[in-house]
């Protein structure tokens, strides 16, 4: 019997959403190990929503909090986490693949020294062991690993495992650890982008490529993003885009960009390049709007609409937002 | 004499790997937990292009020191690492070893040579372009002690200190890490350059030691390799604006995406 300890991801003092993905992922694993989910928050505080884990399915949610964990360090925050893992009996961790986790985690690993998994999209325990499979060659093939020691350490990719609900006791334990004083590295500024949504956390993304013609015609993506909800949906770029300045790299979805896994994607203006599709072939439906019938997006688009997308975005744009306002 | 005026000799070590060129197509060998390298063209991985050009312009506007590039592989990796001597790296090294799943078990054999250097800095991608576990970078640092920044699109360095962009969610984080430091790189301002013929020639020449990596045990097994999924026959909706009202429609009751 062992545990499974899930390491909640947080930003500015809050617990986000992908947390609870983890501990859902985590209670199969747990159910299957004969242990129960635990939780870990690191702050100056507890983060709010720290209580709200037991709901998620964490028996326990462990705090630590203290004044030297105001502000992110990778090496401070991996020795709070290693000496926490080291405290329990854990079959497996997991962390956010956020930016923050896969700092993290791949710490945390050299540390505890085993194996990390990064990017996993399925886990499970097969002959009692926790098994991992993530997507390699920019997801033109699936891996099933595992491996050979515990805790097994893995970063699970947001918008995968559909977070639900399922209460466990959830109580909040604060726990104490030792704190390096070494600072090696201090975050001096931190400039937020425009308080829109990332591409990477969006449930919905809205993608432009060389098609849209001029960084003006964004216009027509944020008008469509807008009529879906900005709470929800994020825009995205192609890589030639961003080469060419229209679009800031952070929108950047494909190789050297990131990858996402929202339940839709539309790919407008945008061909398919085989660089592109690494970074969005996992989301659950995908949208290609483009002139060229026989452009590769339509490859692997479940719905398109082959046209002109200067006639085709508005009018999908008031068809949506007819269908919100009618509920 | 003369004074010298030039900054301190700034010693960078960028750890490359070969890794299968993103159009190749995967075939997957006999056995099944590993893919077919018949017919495939290897590249070197093009996050570890941005860290070589990023090395070379801290070298170059440093006005003094070495880039060395670094690869743990097979004999055919020297071919990666003239790669990179062309584009104009110093020399090169390459650990004779197995590259496996184990990010860990490869960061102990970077980390085992590399205590073995005095380097200001050691430069990484973000992540292989193949594996995509985005790790060893962060565990060479913890291994050695040495603080790591991650996801770094571009940094300067003045009077010991690397002073580090990085785009993470919501956002540009201003990062300052005193040297030696190991940062992992991400696409940023610049493009890797191209090597030039007289690169190329030059690349013949410069130094590459071959050594055997100090054996690390792979402890992540690969179970087995497979084609992903096929993703379900799309279909055209239609033709032009009139199909945007059926897609709407599908989009919400048969999709239920929106």
């Amino acid at each position: 019997m062992s545990n499974v300890l899930v390491v909640a991801e947080q930003r500015d003092g809050v617990v986000r959403g992908v947390s609870h993905e983890l501990l859902t992922a985590a209670r199969t694993v747990a159910t299957d190990l004969g242990g129960e989910v635990h939780a870990l928050a690191i702050g100056a505080a507890a983060p709010a929503g720290a209580d709200g884990l037991g709901a998620f399915g964490a028996a326990t949610v462990k705090v630590v909090a203290d004044p030297a964990f105001a502000g992110y360090s990778g090496e401070r925050f991996a020795a709070a986490v290693a000496e926490v893992a080291r405290q329990g009996d854990y079959g497996a961790m997991f962390f956010a693949a956020t930016s923050r986790g896969r700092d993290l985690a791949p710490r945390v690993a050299a540390l505890l020294d085993v194996p990390l998994a990064g990017d996993v999209t399925g886990v499970g325990v097969a002959d009692g062991t926790v098994e991992f499979t993530r997507p390699v060659y920019s997801g033109k093939a699936i891996a099933t690993v595992r491996s050979t020691t515990t805790p097994a350490l893995a970063t699970l990719r947001p918008n995968v495992f559909p977070a639900s609900e399922s209460a466990a006791a959830g109580a909040v334990e604060t726990v104490s650890v030792t704190v390096s004083d070494a600072t090696t590295s201090t975050v001096t500024s931190f400039q937020a982008a425009g308080g829109d949504m990332d591409v990477a956390e969006a449930s919905i993304v809205v993608s432009g490529g060389r098609g849209m013609k001029d960084p003006e015609n964004w216009n027509l993506l944020i008008g469509l993003r807008d009529a879906i909800g900005a709470d929800v949906a994020a825009l995205g770029a192609s890589r030639a885009v961003v080469d060419a300045g229209w679009r800031p790299h952070g929108e950047q979805v494909g190789q050297t960009g990131k990858t996402v896994a929202p339940k839709l994607y539309f790919a407008i203006g945008i061909s398919g390049a085989v660089q592109h599709l690494a970074g969005m072939r996992s989301a659950g439906t995908i949208v290609a709007i483009n002139k060229d019938a026989d452009a590769p997006i339509f490859g692997v688009a479940d719905y398109g609409i082959v046209g002109d997308l200067f006639d085709v975005v508005p009018a999908l744009t008031e068809e949506i937002r007819k269908l919100r306002a009618g509920g | 004499m003369f004074e010298d005026t030039r900054s301190h000799p700034l010693n960078i070590i960028v750890c490359i790997k070969r890794t299968p060129d993103t159009e190749t197509r995967v075939r997957i060998a006999d056995g099944g937990a590993s893919i077919d390298p018949s017919g495939v063209k290897f590249i070197v991985s093009p996050y570890d292009e941005f860290a070589v050009e990023n090395a070379l312009r801290t070298k170059e506007a440093a006005g003094n020191g070495t880039v060395t590039v670094l690869t743990l592989g097979d004999a055919a990796s020297q071919e990666t690492l003239r790669s990179a001597l062309a584009m104009g790296a110093d020399a090169g090294i390459l650990l004779e070893g197995e590259v496996t799943q184990d990010g860990l078990a490869t960061a102990k054999a970077i980390a085992a040579e590399l205590e073995g250097h005095t380097a200001d800095l050691v430069l990484l991608g973000v992540k292989a372009a193949d594996d995509d576990q985005q790790q060893v970078g962060p565990m060479v640092g913890t291994l050695l002690g040495r603080p790591c920044v991650t996801a770094v699109s571009g940094f300067s360095v003045a009077d010991g200190v690397a002073t580090c962009h990085r785009e993470v969610e919501g956002g540009t984080e201003v990062v300052e890490v005193s040297l030696p430091a190991v940062l992992t790189i991400t696409k940023g301002d610049f493009e890797p350059r191209y090597a030039s013929l007289k690169g190329i020639m030059a690349a013949k020449r410069k130094p590459i030691e071959q050594k055997t990596a100090a054996s690390a045990e792979s402890r992540l097994r690969t179970v087995s390799l497979e084609l992903p999924p096929e993703r379900p026959e799309g279909r055209i909706v239609g033709e032009g604006a009139d199909a945007a009202p059926e897609l709407a429609r599908l989009l919400r009751e048969e999709a239920k995406v929106l």
